[in-house]
């Protein structure tokens, strides 16, 4: 079982007790345990990688790469070739658009979903200009993904399926094996946005069996500034490189130049070597706590979340009402605000706000006061948000640092929230 | 109550009851101004007679902070010389609202200004 009192007590930040800290969706908290591996590498060993032939260089590097090794082993990809270190998921995927994106021509389609984060729309949108097709999967009314729909839009011109493995908004997981199989089945590439999931449950590429799959350090208790794209290593091989320069190249001459091995070729420059090492410790801590207690303990609070905003009148959630298929995401809104059409305004003659609706930046800066973080806004997810029909949602996203005391302040504070904006 | 609680509870006033909402008729001067961080949208109506501001009205729809500010800002205009609107500075228009907003919420409360402003320059 996972105490989360007694992990909170790890994060410095939480343990001055005047934070309720709801925003883990957005970046997570780091424990004592992160900074320490971080502030360790920067004096005893700071240095370049890969370069040097000295001694402290030869630490960093070994350091470097056994995080590589120790990240790699955390999603069960054992070669550690298919790890390469990036800034972040939407770095990842941008390098993919990029490198898939040369190899695509006019004609070919790309299937993506609604739900997704705007990280994972808009590189694939770029390839709209050499006439690269994008379809999206449609959502069902709790927010899943809609299998019947995904089908249709999955046909001979699909080369590459993208799809989130958890929703940043709606929180829904998603079957990505089941996924992986329907893109395989049409000869199409699957990759996962694994920012939402890689932080919060376990999980196996080579069970997955998905071809890529992108996430961020900085969701799982690591640096900002570190992430990881993930591939089969044969799939990497045959992708062109993405940035140029030092690290990533195997001879230069005046007239070109030959790329370097797996992983290096897709890491031009000198990498995040801070931001590998922290992340690696931050992997040992979660396998510390065990990935299946994460799940169960985010599953427990999601489940008496969704009870208790059950007995707020005037509150819609989003996503799944089952926790099992439910990530540790509550989107929400009190009231609903109506978009906002000019014309319609202009020629209504109700010319009143109704004194129900708050809005999200309202209820965010209210629960501020309270020392409670949320997020408010679109969540990078626009296109969701009008599919959804709303203008934006207030959101609290949990971790292995909240309990239920955490989610009862959240909903003391909203009935507050309400009391103060009713007029 | 403190003097920032007040200024709060005017905001919150303005909010569920807005003044000069709705559609401004013989509005030559229009503008809407959006914040595509959060949505918040206002739409800014103004009659201009010579140099004089006779009339302002808004529409929109958006945080308290953001709709507000617009309510209040047409008070602020009516019957005053263009001159005013264009010499108001934001920062003296964020002294007016007299409530404390952090960076990410400045914009919420600067849409109607911004909007006003955009109006004038775009009617000559």
């Amino acid at each position: 079982m996972l105490d989360p009192v007694r992990v909170a007590k790890d994060f410095p930040i939480l343990s001055k007790g005047d934070l309720t800290y709801l925003d883990s969706a957005a970046t997570t908290q780091k424990p004592v345990q992160v900074v320490d591996a971080i502030e360790d590498y920067y004096y005893s060993c700071n240095s370049n990688v890969h370069r040097g032939i000295y001694r402290i260089s030869e630490e960093a590097t070994e350091r470097y790469e056994k995080a590589r090794e120790n990240i790699s082993q955390f999603v069960g990809s054992r070669d550690p070739a298919g790890t390469v270190f990036v800034r972040n998921t939407t770095e990842a995927i941008n390098l993919l658009s990029y490198t898939l994106g040369r190899q695509l021509k006019a004609g070919d389609e790309i299937v993506l979903s609604v739900m997704e984060h705007h990280s994972n729309m808009v590189p694939w949108q770029f390839l709209r200009e050499k006439g690269v097709v994008i379809r999206y999967a449609d959502i069902d009314s709790e927010g899943r993904l809609d299998p019947e729909d995904l089908k249709s839009k999955i046909g001979r011109k699909t080369r590459i399926v993208s799809l989130t493995h958890v929703s940043n908004v709606l929180g829904t997981v998603n079957p990505v094996s089941e996924l992986a199989k329907m893109a395989h089945e049409a000869s199409s590439l699957f990759i996962v946005d694994g920012a939402q999931s890689v932080p919060h449950m376990p999980l196996d590429v080579k069970s997955i069996d998905c071809d890529f799959m992108a996430f961020s350090g900085h969701k799982m208790l690591g640096p900002a500034g570190i992430g990881v794209l993930y591939g089969k290593p044969e799939l990497l091989m045959r992708l062109p490189p993405f940035m140029g320069g030092g690290d990533m190249i195997r001879e230069v001459r005046l007239d070109g130049a030959t790329w370097n091995d797996l992983p290096y070729k897709f890491e031009a420059g000198t990498p995040n070597i801070e931001g590998a090492i922290g992340l690696s410790a931050a992997v040992d801590y979660l396998r510390n706590l065990g990935m299946d207690n994460v799940r169960r303990h985010e599953m427990e609070l999601m489940d008496y979340v969704m009870k208790r905003a059950g007995e707020i009148e005037d509150l819609t959630y989003y996503g799944p009402r089952d926790p099992k298929v439910h990530g540790g995401v509550f989107s929400f809104n009190i009231g609903q605000i109506p978009a906002f059409d000019l014309e319609s305004e202009l020629n209504s003659r109700h010319l009143k706000i109704s004194s129900q609706e708050l809005h999200p930046h309202d209820i965010s800066s209210y629960l501020d006061q309270s020392g409670i973080a949320v997020r408010a806004g679109h969540h990078c997810a626009m296109p969701l948000m009008t599919r959804l029909g709303v203008q934006a949602t207030s959101r609290a996203s949990f971790y292995v640092y909240n309990s239920r005391d955490d989610a009862d302040k959240l909903f003391i504070a909203l009935e507050n929230a309400k009391k103060a904006f009713a007029r | 109550m403190s003097e920032e609680e007040i200024s709060a509870e005017i905001i919150l006033d303005h909010y569920r009851n807005p003044h000069n909402y709705g559609k401004l008729e013989g509005s030559n001067a229009s503008m809407t101004e959006y914040n595509p961080i959060c949505g918040d949208t206002v739409h800014f109506q103004l009659r201009i007679a010579g140099t004089v501001i006779e009339d302002a009205k808004f529409v929109g729809r958006g945080c308290s902070v953001s709709q507000a500010s617009a309510s209040m800002l047409t008070d602020m205009l009516k019957g005053k010389p263009i001159e005013y609107l264009e010499s108001l500075t934001e920062s003296g228009f964020l002294d007016v609202l007299g409530i404390k907003v952090g960076p990410a919420r400045e914009k919420c409360a600067l849409l109607s200004l911004t909007a006003a402003k955009k109006a004038v320059k775009a009617s000559r």
